[in-house]
């Protein structure tokens, strides 16, 4: 080959690339370190305060300072635990407690539904808007943090108020004026008017990340426009649909602010027995029962949901195709 | 005649992406569409899928018009660039997709799908999730996806730009035979000039939004009809020459040069392929120049040869057996010669369309100085 040019093998280089300045035991030091953040995070402003509350939660009321007797007591020199369950009992056999559950969850799964049906279209939109209107688009959703939630609730007082805009505008047009403020529909109203936002960021990050190519895919393959969307849109978005939900589900159980602005009397959730058990009566005692019960609950219907909706998700999907890794279909298309 | 598009316009904002073009399709062919990124032939295929909908024009299928059908009212199936298989769905459930739409019973589809998996070689994946499989595999579901619902005509993107390049060189092969099997047209995009010669029945140049010449691989490649067809497909180099009693001179030379076919007189452009020129003397077309540089490229050796004016001609010999120690090195002065047969006259003397690199032959191992070189080559005719 001539004068083709040939390289010399370049001499071989195979030197260890150890740090010079750290050690295999700083490293592991520095790892522990900044993993130890978090850790301390989580104890201190999470498991602790639990603690605290089931603490409360299990021991008697009593007259005074804190109004709880503690728990430890010393008798002669020996500790003496003294731990009741009496406060859960309550909860549990009450109807009182027990109703303000089922209604709290019952309002709080409508105000999700109904987040998800205003939500999803909302999310579509934007995310199937020009690319220079999506931020902006985003950023009209999110404009109403900028001012304060009392703000924003006593503002939708006086819109809904007997007297208020809506009600004047209804007789402007010579209808019957509606009693609204006070109401279930007025606290509806409150919730999915605060937490529609929750629903639809989680659910556009998932549909600007679909693969536009997919949609026409199925177009090309002879799948009308909704037909795309109910087999791959839909589907491909259920993550989101999942992570939005929990996102409005969980604060609205616990919701106390808007029931009591906007809600009737009769609206007795979870979040407004807690106070009053708390402030009027002072039971600090049933208040922290309650308080882990929530907690309880909370951890439970997620769960719960989650498998529930994998089962039917499994179970769907065998109908049409072989079986299938359903883990899978919760994880990001690649 | 299958397909038939007329004066198809298509404009983006001001841009315009198609220039009225037209075009004719026979049953059963396949025709390659090659061009360059921006060239219009992705535009093109999108437009007879109908993902697009043009400004002006016709397209039409067995002589039925497409124009204001959406696409999945059209007999036209798409492979696409990103093969966009569904990730929820199994790889059976992906390629029936197109069959469920139909509304075909269970047992049918169960079939059509089973028929598909073996067409491309891929029994026993049926339950598998596209990320599970390897990127040739997902090209092969993508292309059983395409062809399950049997379409009139199956328009593939890019088919193979995103496989390894010697999956690419056999995938090109595989997928002619099976378009031959079939019988069902293919329209295929390419912007790779190799994959369009080895594959097409025939091919479209596209520039521009226009297609520059459409024929065989053989008849556009050694019958180029412009400047930009006769670089784009292969190299070439390009030599203003002045056409006079049948002969062409080149004026910077001196040299007359003969051409097999009869050309007008006035000025011309001759474009003479690097591997249709020989080092070493003959009886016609003889120029003399010094080796500037060599590149090899494994299975050729490429010299760059500066002629007498300046001109730099690449001159491209096969390796066959001996291993190039009687290759002139750099420096040493050499004879070029060139058959009758060889020349390309073109018309005009225009400046080159635009700066482009040129494609290097062959591709495999191709060193930088070769392309470092082509591109001064390219531009300083």
């Amino acid at each position: 080959m001539g004068d083709v040019p040939t390289r010399s093998p370049s001499p071989p280089v195979l030197r260890t690339s150890t740090s010079p300045t750290l050690r295999a035991g700083e490293v592991s030091f520095m790892r522990a370190l900044v993993l130890a953040v978090p850790w301390i995070w989580l104890v201190a402003f999470l498991l602790l305060p639990t603690a605290i509350v089931l603490k409360i939660a299990l021991s008697q009321p009593a007259d005074g300072v804190p109004p709880f007797a503690p728990l430890m007591h010393w008798i002669g020199g020996i500790p003496h635990l003294r731990v009741t369950a009496d406060n859960f009992k309550l909860i549990l056999t009450d109807p009182l407690y027990r109703g303000a559950f089922l209604h709290s969850l019952r309002v709080a799964g409508l105000s999700t539904l109904i987040c998800l049906l205003i939500g999803y279209p909302m999310a579509l939109a934007i995310a199937r808007a020009p690319e220079h209107w999506r931020n902006p688009l985003l950023l009209a959703l999110m404009l109403p943090f900028w001012t304060g939630f009392l703000m924003r609730i006593n503002a939708w007082i006086g819109l809904l108020q007997d007297n208020g805009w809506i009600n004047t505008a209804l007789t402007f047009c010579h209808l019957a004026p509606m009693r609204l403020l006070y109401t279930d529909t007025a606290m509806y109203i409150g919730i999915v008017y605060t937490y529609v936002p929750f629903m639809v960021l989680p659910l556009y990050a998932r549909l600007t990340r679909l693969d536009p190519a997919l949609l026409e895919a199925a177009g090309d393959l002879g799948a009308p426009p909704w037909r795309g969307f109910l087999s791959v849109t839909l589907p491909l978005s259920l993550p989101g649909v999942w992570a939005g939900s929990l996102l409005v589900f969980i604060p609205a159980v616990g919701e106390y602010v808007i029931p009591e602005l906007l809600g009737g009397p009769q609206a007795q959730l979870i979040g407004r027995v807690l106070w009053n058990e708390f402030f009027e009566n002072r039971d600090w005692p049933t208040a922290s029962a309650l308080a882990c019960m929530l907690l309880v609950l909370l951890l439970i219907v997620p769960l719960a949901t989650w498998a529930l909706l994998s089962v039917s998700f499994r179970a769907m999907k065998q109908r049409s195709n072989p079986p299938q890794v359903v883990a899978s279909s919760l994880r990001s298309p690649q | 005649m299958l397909l038939h598009i007329e004066g198809l316009t298509v404009r983006y904002g001001t841009t315009v992406a198609l220039h009225g073009l037209d075009l004719s399709l026979e049953s059963g062919e396949l025709f390659v569409l090659l061009g360059a990124s921006g060239s219009g032939k992705t535009t093109l295929l999108r437009s007879i899928a109908g993902f697009i909908q043009p400004d002006a024009g016709r397209i039409a299928l067995d002589g039925t018009e497409l124009a204001g059908l959406p696409p999945h009212r059209r007999p036209v199936n798409t492979m696409f660039q990103s093969y966009a298989l569904f990730p929820h769905m199994s790889v059976a459930a992906n390629i029936g997709f197109g069959l469920r739409q139909q509304h075909r019973r269970r047992a049918e589809i169960a079939a059509r799908v089973a028929e598909m998996l073996a067409l491309v070689r891929l029994e026993g994946f049926g339950a598998r999730r596209p990320h599970q499989l390897s990127g040739g595999q997902q090209q092969r579901v993508a292309l059983a996806r395409a062809l399950a619902p049997n379409p009139r005509l199956l328009l593939l993107d890019e088919p193979l730009s995103a496989l390894d390049r010697n999956l690419r060189v056999e995938t090109r092969g595989e997928l002619v035979r099976l378009q031959k099997r079939l019988g069902t047209s293919f329209i295929l995009v390419t912007h790779d000039q190799q994959e369009a010669l080895t594959m097409a029945g025939r091919i479209g140049v596209m520039h521009e939004g226009r297609l520059l010449q459409v024929g065989t691989p053989a008849e556009v490649y050694e019958r180029p009809r412009s400047r930009f067809v006769a670089e784009f497909l292969g190299a070439a180099n390009i030599l203003p020459v002045e056409v006079r009693d049948g002969a062409l001179l080149l004026p910077g030379l001196g040299v007359m040069v003969r051409a097999a076919i009869p050309v007008a007189a006035g000025s011309a452009l001759l474009a003479l392929r690097p591997e249709r020129v020989r080092i070493g003397n003959g009886a016609v077309n003889v120029v003399d120049g010094v080796v500037t540089e060599r590149a090899y490229a494994g299975e050729a050796l490429t010299h760059c040869v500066r002629l007498a004016d300046g001109t730099e001609m690449r001159v491209t010999q096969a390796l066959h057996d001996g291993l190039g120690a009687d290759q002139p090195a750099v420096g040493a002065t050499v004879t070029l010669s060139w058959q009758p047969e060889a020349c390309i006259v073109l018309p005009g003397s225009k400046p080159p369309v635009r700066e482009r690199e040129w494609p290097v032959l062959p591709r495999s191992g191709s060193t930088d100085t070769a392309e470092a070189e082509g591109d001064r080559v390219g531009t300083r005719v």
